[in-house]
């Protein structure tokens, strides 16, 4: 095996998320099947069209203490939560130097958010045009800035490879995880940590996405809003949290005698070039998207059963992805179990790739598929087979692989591909 | 009224309480901002701020560098407020 072309494996994850506060809570509530979605209380929510919102199960308060937490955006917050559960999970017990197992020049982060430090921002020119000048906080400018979570997480865990942040709006997450298995294909690293994040649950962010009408304005159900693939579906749902997995060379991990959760095969990627924010509704990006995962990665479409598909409850978006899996995988399609855990994480924005990603990875681990919750009509236009009610068994013999899907504003688009080791 | 030196010393140690989470008891005259209380360089912007507020007194940035120690920014504070 030459250095440009090295197997990449998932040797830890973590997870902060409106379902739980770690990966196997978050990961149990999705077998659960339970909604992550509540009413957004607070005052500034009251005038707003859309109060309901899917808000981390955990505080980050309760979890960093306030001298660290008052220099760290609420993003940066969960992706260090997630990232700490990830590293602890693949075996390291100090960070990189003191941990003798893991080179600090051979480590990176790259950890992404769609919209980075929107609260510390606007919290800001609150402090600037009400309290003066002076005020304002000498941390905002690392607060804000969107390469912050992985920064921080780099300097948590000492990573000296490379530190990165791609922005793609809802397809960051995703975004980065496949830079992330680039850097260890290419040989530039042999561990990163990679994942989203995403804090953007402010009265701004929800009256910019509302006023064009992306999101759910169910605000008397705000558990049976996010219905994917539903006759019923009406938007997106915003949720908050991170996910973040620790990507290793399939060598340095079998040198340590690491847990090897899954392979992380690779990544397909395209760009719609059709609009700023509608999808492509022929779904042909998508599909371009899938094509070129199968063309530049050892994949067989025939090992693929089953899809964490980016499905956020929208209209559009939701079809155009199922009529891109059945041009891009023809038959094949018809093997692939396919859910939207957004129906109960809602949409994590930049954040979604990482939650996402670390479902797809337990997913092919406990080979169990999550369900899809709230569909009560199945859109009449869908000839695919789509996990609803209760979660699926998938196959206990053989090697199988799954999909993560993430699309964003943009018209990006970015398929990751894992598969049971 | 004034700040005495003693109320001054108490002044900042609930600052750096407060903005770096350092106990009030361990900041002392000899203690450096940086390399005792885990005062950063940006924190160290807040601190001064809040002092300004708390003691009624104008600290310039370029005077900040030569506030190391809870010392230097006490002796500051007593003869510059006003």
């Amino acid at each position: 095996m030459n250095a440009t072309n090295r197997t990449v494996v998932v040797t830890g994850i973590g997870a902060t998320t409106p379902l739980g506060g770690d990966s196997a809570s978050t990961w149990e509530a999705m077998l659960a099947g339970q909604s992550g979605v509540s009413s957004l209380d607070q005052d500034w929510a009251a005038e707003l069209p859309v109060r309901i919102a899917a808000q981390a199960a955990v505080d980050p308060s309760e979890i960093i203490p306030r001298p660290q937490a008052r220099k760290l955006d609420r993003s940066a917050q969960f992706a260090l939560i997630a990232a700490r559960e990830a590293w602890a999970d693949a075996g390291f017990t100090a960070k990189a130097g003191e941990d003798p197992s893991v080179d600090p020049d051979r480590l990176g982060t790259v950890i992404a958010s769609g919209i980075g430090g929107v609260t510390t921002l606007l919290g800001q020119y609150d402090v600037l045009k009400e309290k003066g000048v002076r005020r304002v906080s000498p941390h905002t400018v690392p607060m804000l800035m969107p390469n912050g979570p992985s920064a921080n997480v780099g300097l948590e865990v000492n990573a000296r490879a490379g530190v990165h942040t791609p922005v793609s709006a809802c397809a960051s997450g995703s975004e980065a995880i496949g830079y992330a298995i680039e850097m260890i294909r290419t040989g530039r690293a042999d561990i990163v940590v990679a994942g989203g994040t995403e804090a953007a649950i402010h009265p701004l962010p929800i009256a910019a996405f509302g006023n064009m009408m992306a999101m759910s304005k169910s605000n008397d159900d705000p558990q049976g809003a996010s219905r994917p693939w539903d006759t019923a579906r009406n938007g997106f749902v915003m949720g908050e949290g991170a996910g973040v997995i620790v990507l290793e060379s399939a060598e340095h991990a079998a040198k340590r005698g690491a847990r090897v959760y899954a392979e992380a095969v690779g990544q397909g990627v395209s760009a719609d070039s059709h609009d700023i924010v509608q999808p492509e509704p022929s779904g042909n990006g998508i599909a371009k998207a899938l094509r070129n995962l199968l063309d530049s990665n050892d994949l067989d479409p025939a090992e693929i059963v089953h899809v964490n598909a980016h499905a956020t409850s929208t209209p559009q978006g939701d079809l155009a992805e199922l009529k891109a899996l059945r041009k891009a995988f023809g038959d094949d399609t018809d093997h692939m179990a396919i859910s939207s855990t957004k129906s109960m994480t809602g949409h994590l924005l930049g954040g979604a790739g990482g939650v996402e990603s670390v479902a797809t990875i337990l997913a092919l681990y406990h080979r169990v598929a999550p369900q899809t919750i709230n569909i009560e009509n199945l859109d009449p236009e869908i000839d695919v087979d789509i996990i609803r009610d209760e979660p699926r068994k998938l196959p206990v013999e053989g090697r199988i692989a799954a999909l993560n899907d993430s699309f964003g504003f943009g018209g990006h688009n970015v398929v990751l591909a894992f598969r049971s080791v | 009224m004034a700040a005495t030196q003693e109320e001054i010393v108490a002044g900042l140690a609930e600052i750096v309480n407060e903005i770096a989470g350092i106990p009030t008891e361990d900041v002392q005259v000899d203690k450096s901002f940086t390399d005792d209380l885990d005062v950063d360089s940006l924190s160290m912007v807040e601190v001064v701020v809040a002092a300004e507020e708390r003691f009624d007194v104008k600290i310039p940035d370029d005077d900040v560098k030569n506030l190391k120690t809870v010392g230097d920014a006490t002796s500051y504070i007593l003869k510059h407020q006003s």
